[in-house]
């Protein structure tokens, strides 16, 4: 199973001097985040379009970019790319390019993204959410498709057998759809013949189970073939040497980001009781030890048979040096520890 | 046993209908317009309701769950559903819906509730279930009488309504908190005291008055 980070380009704050980095530190800071994702043998590392000032990632490829330049193994990808207000030309021409400089370790997630702040960046309507949507995420798949694209809609000028390079060396792009759990999404995917990934934030993510199903049955009346069908999820999450440590040094990061977050969407801050059940057991928080956050990834293997899952850890001014050991305990104690029981798990006769 | 009738089968839309189908309900699920593989996503999603029109809800339910998006809201029809219980689940969240058109020109001073009635002006419409997310809809029911139930508030102008969607509340695994008319809703709204908080059936009426106490 693939493990893995994501991050918005949060910045972190300074334990020496109490201060926030700049956002062009906190690109810098990201940059290192893939390398020693890619260092301690991590397989992806997914950026995740923002535009907020606490946000700064607004240019996941060009940093991907610099990524492939100082890393060898692990998948470099967008999560997600906001595909409404952008043009697919350009975000598949960035991607490709990212894909050539990294010997074809690129993908795009695309997804509508949680937040909003791009519409009036780039002058799109909020109003006309729906159809930049399917329109954009159509022209992104036939240029995936074809290196001359001859397309048309409302929501681009037309493209007349418009050659659109560089192309990937393996012929296309890894292209996910990214959602939250609306189970239209999840049909979708499946419509389209792509591989989904689900951000689960909260709530049980053992519940996205009939979702799963709902996609693979869709995938496969659709014909698309076993080896396409893949479902990943994407989660906070944070780990510490020992659980309880764990949770009392990701708590106030946790309580910050939502606490703004909060305050722009008109809902309370968690209390620390809400924040203890969600960071164990079945919650979507999985902040703990190497051993209980093992466990709980191989426990919701069981029930959504994802292959890949991925951590964002970087909340609300987490210091870099707290990011990093944590990535490092992913990647060094966290996946032995799953490959073992996954490895373990299908060695067992069937019905054991 | 009473016929639920939910129009949108999202997030918010399959977690009522899931607490309805467990509290023993008959549940009618409607599709949004253009839905593919709609009953695959009923049976998966909400096992045990089923997949139906909008007139065969307005015909059977004895209450609606109104689960689309606050921007959407004029996207649906209900002709059909003169005197009907109708329970408002939306919100109004500018950072994430911008400003829909049904606000285009819109009263201020009304919450978003209100301006659904006087989209829908035939329907009872009670505002319940907006402020909760969904992923505490399927963890905090809880059965009566329980020291750490949560309490869902009802805010309607017609009694016998708001009386109905309370009895449904108690039924799926909340206290009911009835705020009496539609506009008292307000302080279910985002950016209120009450959305988004776990608050039992006391808190809720109290952060309620005291809003109301200090306007």
């Amino acid at each position: 199973m693939e493990l893995g980070v994501y991050s918005f380009g949060s910045l972190a704050r300074d334990p020496q001097s109490g201060e926030l980095v700049s956002s062009a530190q906190a690109t810098r800071n990201l940059l290192e985040a893939i390398r020693v994702a890619d260092e301690v043998g991590l397989d992806y590392f997914g950026i995740g379009e923002h535009h907020t000032p606490e946000m700064p990632a607004s240019a996941a490829a060009t940093i991907l970019a610099a990524a492939a330049s100082v890393t060898e193994n692990i998948t470099l990808a967008s999560a997600v790319t906001v595909l409404s207000t952008d043009d697919p030309v350009r975000v598949f021409q960035q991607f490709a390019t990212v894909d050539a400089l990294s010997n074809g370790r690129a993908e795009i997630t695309a997804g509508r993204g949680s937040s909003t702040d791009s519409f009036p960046l780039f002058g799109y309507s909020l109003g006309d959410y729906d159809k930049l949507y399917a329109e954009k995420l159509d022209l992104l798949l036939a240029i995936n498709a074809n290196q001359n694209v001859t397309w048309s809609g409302s929501t681009r000028p037309a493209l007349h057998d418009a050659p659109v390079v560089p192309r990937p060396d393996a012929g296309s792009l890894p292209i996910w759809l990214g959602t939250g759990g609306n189970p239209s999404s999840s049909v979708r995917a499946g419509l389209l013949g792509l591989p989904v990934s689900y951000g689960i934030i909260g709530g049980a993510p053992a519940r996205f189970a009939p979702l799963t199903e709902l996609y693979r049955n869709t995938a496969r009346a659709n014909g698309m073939a076993e080896a396409d069908i893949k479902v990943s999820v994407g989660s906070p999450g944070f780990i510490g040497e020992d659980g309880k440590t764990a949770r009392d040094d990701f708590w106030p990061h946790w309580h910050n980001t939502m606490g703004v977050i909060g305050s722009q969407r008109g809902f309370a801050a968690p209390a620390r009781l809400s924040y203890d059940r969600d960071a164990s057991g079945t919650g979507a928080l999985f902040v703990g030890s190497p051993e209980e956050i093992a466990e709980r990834i191989v426990a919701l293997h069981g029930a959504l048979g994802h292959m890949r899952h991925f951590f964002q850890m970087d909340f609300g001014d987490m210091p870099q040096a707290q990011l990093l050991r944590s990535i490092e305990l992913l990647g060094t104690r966290v996946k032995p520890l799953v490959d073992e029981a996954l490895a373990e798990a299908a060695g067992q006769p069937t019905g054991a | 046993m009473a016929t639920i009738g939910i129009i949108g089968a999202g997030k918010v839309g399959t977690a009522i209908a899931r607490l309805a189908i467990a509290a023993g309900d008959e549940v009618l699920v409607v599709a949004s317009p253009g839905a593919q593989y709609f009953e695959q996503i009923v049976a998966l999603t909400v096992p045990g309701a089923r997949a139906a029109t909008l007139g065969e809800v307005a015909d059977a339910a004895e209450l609606t769950i109104l689960a689309v998006p606050f921007g959407k809201v004029d996207t649906v029809s209900l002709n059909r559903f003169n005197d009907a219980i109708v329970v408002d689940a939306s919100n109004h969240w500018e950072p994430v819906d911008g400003i829909p058109a049904i606000l285009h020109g819109a009263d201020p001073g009304l919450s978003s509730s209100e301006l659904v009635q006087r989209l829908h002006p035939g329907v009872r419409l009670v505002k319940s279930l907006n402020h909760l997310g969904y992923h505490d809809m399927d963890t905090d029911g809880a059965p009566a009488g329980a020291a750490n139930r949560r309490a869902v508030a009802v805010a309607g102008d017609h009694a016998a309504a708001n009386s109905t969607v309370a009895a449904f509340l108690d039924r799926i695994g909340f206290d009911a908190v009835d705020l009496g008319a539609l506009a008292a809703g307000a302080v279910l709204q985002p950016g209120e005291q009450i959305f988004g908080r776990f608050v039992q059936r006391e808190e809720l009426a109290a952060l309620a008055a005291g809003r109301e106490l200090a306007a």
